[in-house]
């Protein structure tokens, strides 16, 4: 399997502080890798560079070959890299089902003047778009609640709705910043089996996530940092029996990584 | 009756009212005062309608009246020291105007909330002092004795004849404020209906989110800020064949909050707000002239009163649990 996306050496100082230093490391097309580490250990920042959020201070990010860091959120999304966000971050006063036909902007034909004069282009994607935005409403089981309005939704559907925004934008890599982050056990094992079914229509999945449970049950491969160090990288089995992923964490409750 | 049909018949009745009922009632009642007044309505609305696309996009804009300053500077140089029919400057000062936005708005759309709105605010200010300090605008001095428009024809076919010629100028001013308002307006609907509305609310409502969905914001940004101060320019350039002046004064910080009240007023969730914000607003200040000294102090109380009470605006009175406005 090849890499999709290539993190080479990125390094990332704010003033003096280092929150990434140097980490590097591949993602394979179709896989679901997890990033992870304690508290304040970059993972964030990270994300914000993969995702061209914010500009790396050395090193690079390829996508394909083809460099996708220190340029604008839009053109990262539009080559194919969507990052949804850590806070519940959807359009509020939109409905749910509105909320998915706009994210699906990046599949327009029509320009903004030919939605002004409803050419033909225009018609058929608004038609396209509604039906596409009913599908992933279904498949992320958020259908029942499709005309409510986002502000009025609980936080697991917010968790969904978030990954459907991001769908939408028919991605080839999904970023997903902490998914399971305040959910309890159930909703978890929920949204874990939405992110398997996300792979499964051939996206790849990058996560950070805190909840180890989940991690070790979802991922393929995972990537531990701490300190802004890439420390570990390997299969949740692998990680497991890590000497410096369990003293990373050491001070931390044992089970925190499921040992 | 469906929604379509009411529809259309809400818009047939609104054109019989501006087009045929105003003038009528006018006639009957001979108060010619009117038009004047109406005619700046319409004017005035279509500057504010500009205002109300940039909060669409959210961002408070109280810089509109920079706009309508140099729309009516670029038609009035136009028509007195080229000679260019005022019926093309109209376009041309739109044009200035929203490509003034475009310089001015890519550095400065960056900026959100309050920072945002100071910076047009002060934008007016700039563009008086510009006025004042230029050659072309003639200083303090400004420009007067602007003639009336002149005849506007294509292809030898006469559609607007010359108004020196015309008898009732002041009903020619209000029909041409009113055509083009209403095209205004329509254009606006046009565009809050179409999916670069849906666009602009995920500009409002999240940039982040919508930067990360693949939406450029900083050019869809720049759009709907350069329509904004094309519609700003246009009632400028009408504002000022009607009052055949200019002065560097024309457009003072007033009328730019002015512009940014009618759009709170009438609703920022609704397209005809600012018509209807900038009505109400219009003719609430002449009646209250009648209570002398109190009209500024009962204006303002009036104005908070309204702000606390109809967050959303007057609309929002008529068209209770749209667009989440009550569940």
């Amino acid at each position: 399997m090849s890499p999709i996306l290539q993190i080479k050496g990125v390094t990332k100082k704010f003033g003096g502080l280092t929150a990434n230093n140097n980490i590097s490391f591949d993602v394979n097309e179709g896989e679901i890798l997890s990033v992870i580490g304690p508290n304040g250990a970059g993972k964030s920042t990270l994300f914000k560079m993969i995702s061209s959020f914010m500009p790396t201070t050395s090193g690079e990010v390829l996508f394909s070959g083809e460099r996708v860091s220190n340029l604008s959120p839009h053109v990262v999304a539009q080559k194919g890299i969507v990052r949804t966000f850590q806070e519940t971050t959807i359009f509020k006063s939109m409905t749910v089902r509105d909320n998915v036909i706009v994210s699906h902007h990046l599949r327009s034909k029509a320009n903004l003047f030919g939605y002004f004069l409803g050419t033909a282009k225009a018609k058929s994607d608004e038609q396209e778009f509604g039906r596409s935005a009913d599908d992933i409403v279904e498949f992320l089981g958020l259908g029942d609640i499709r005309d409510e309005l986002a502000s009025n939704l609980p936080q697991g559907h917010l968790r969904a709705l978030g990954i459907a925004i991001g769908l939408a934008t028919n991605p080839k890599i999904l970023l997903l910043d902490e998914p399971f982050a305040g959910m309890n056990h159930d909703e978890t094992m929920r949204t874990v089996e939405l992110v398997r079914g996300v792979r499964d229509r051939g996206v790849t999945v990058l996560l950070v996530e805190h909840d180890m449970p989940a991690v070790m049950n979802i991922s393929d491969r995972i990537v531990v940092i701490n300190f802004g160090e890439k420390i570990a990288e390997g299969t949740p089995s692998e990680i497991q029996e890590n000497e410096k992923v369990i003293e990373a964490y050491l001070g931390s409750e044992d089970d925190a990584i499921g040992i | 009756m469906s929604y379509k049909n009411q529809q259309t018949l809400g818009v047939g009745a609104f054109l019989f009212v501006v087009f045929i009922l105003i003038p009528w009632l006018i006639h009957v009642s001979g108060r010619w005062d009117f038009y004047y007044t109406l005619t700046s309505v319409a004017l005035l609305s279509i500057a504010s309608g500009g205002v109300w696309l940039t909060f669409y996009i959210g961002r408070i804009n109280i810089g509109q009246g920079a706009f309508a300053l140099a729309g009516g500077y670029v038609s009035a140089i136009l028509v007195v020291k080229y000679g260019v029919s005022f019926w093309l400057t109209i376009p041309l000062a739109g044009l200035f105007c929203a490509v003034a936005a475009v310089l001015i708005g890519l550095p400065i759309l960056r900026l959100r909330g309050v920072y945002f709105a100071m910076i047009t605010l002060v934008l007016t200010e700039v563009a008086r002092l510009t006025a004042l300090a230029l050659p072309i605008t003639n200083g303090a001095r400004g420009i007067s004795s602007i003639p009336l428009p002149g005849e506007l024809s294509i292809f030898g076919l006469t559609i607007i004849p010359d108004f020196s010629t015309i008898e009732n100028v002041k009903l020619a001013f209000y029909y041409v404020a009113a055509v083009l308002m209403v095209a205004s307006f329509a254009a606006l609907y046009r565009i809050v209906n179409s999916r670069i509305g849906h666009l602009c609310r995920s500009l409002q409502q999240n940039e982040e989110l919508a930067s990360s969905i693949g939406v450029n914001t900083a050019y869809l940004r720049v759009i709907a800020y350069a329509i904004s101060s094309f519609m700003g320019g246009i009632s400028g350039a009408i504002f000022v064949a009607i009052s055949r002046s200019i002065y560097p004064a024309s457009f003072p910080v007033k009328d730019s909050i002015d512009f940014m009240l009618n759009c709170f007023l009438g609703g920022l969730g609704y397209v005809f707000g600012p018509m209807l914000g900038t009505l109400v607003i219009y003719f609430g200040w002449d009646v209250l002239f009648t209570t002398g000294k109190y009209q500024l102090l009962i204006y303002s109380s009036v104005l908070i009163l309204l702000m606390l009470f109809l967050p959303n605006g007057i609309l929002s009175l008529r068209l209770p649990g749209r667009k989440g406005v009550r569940k």
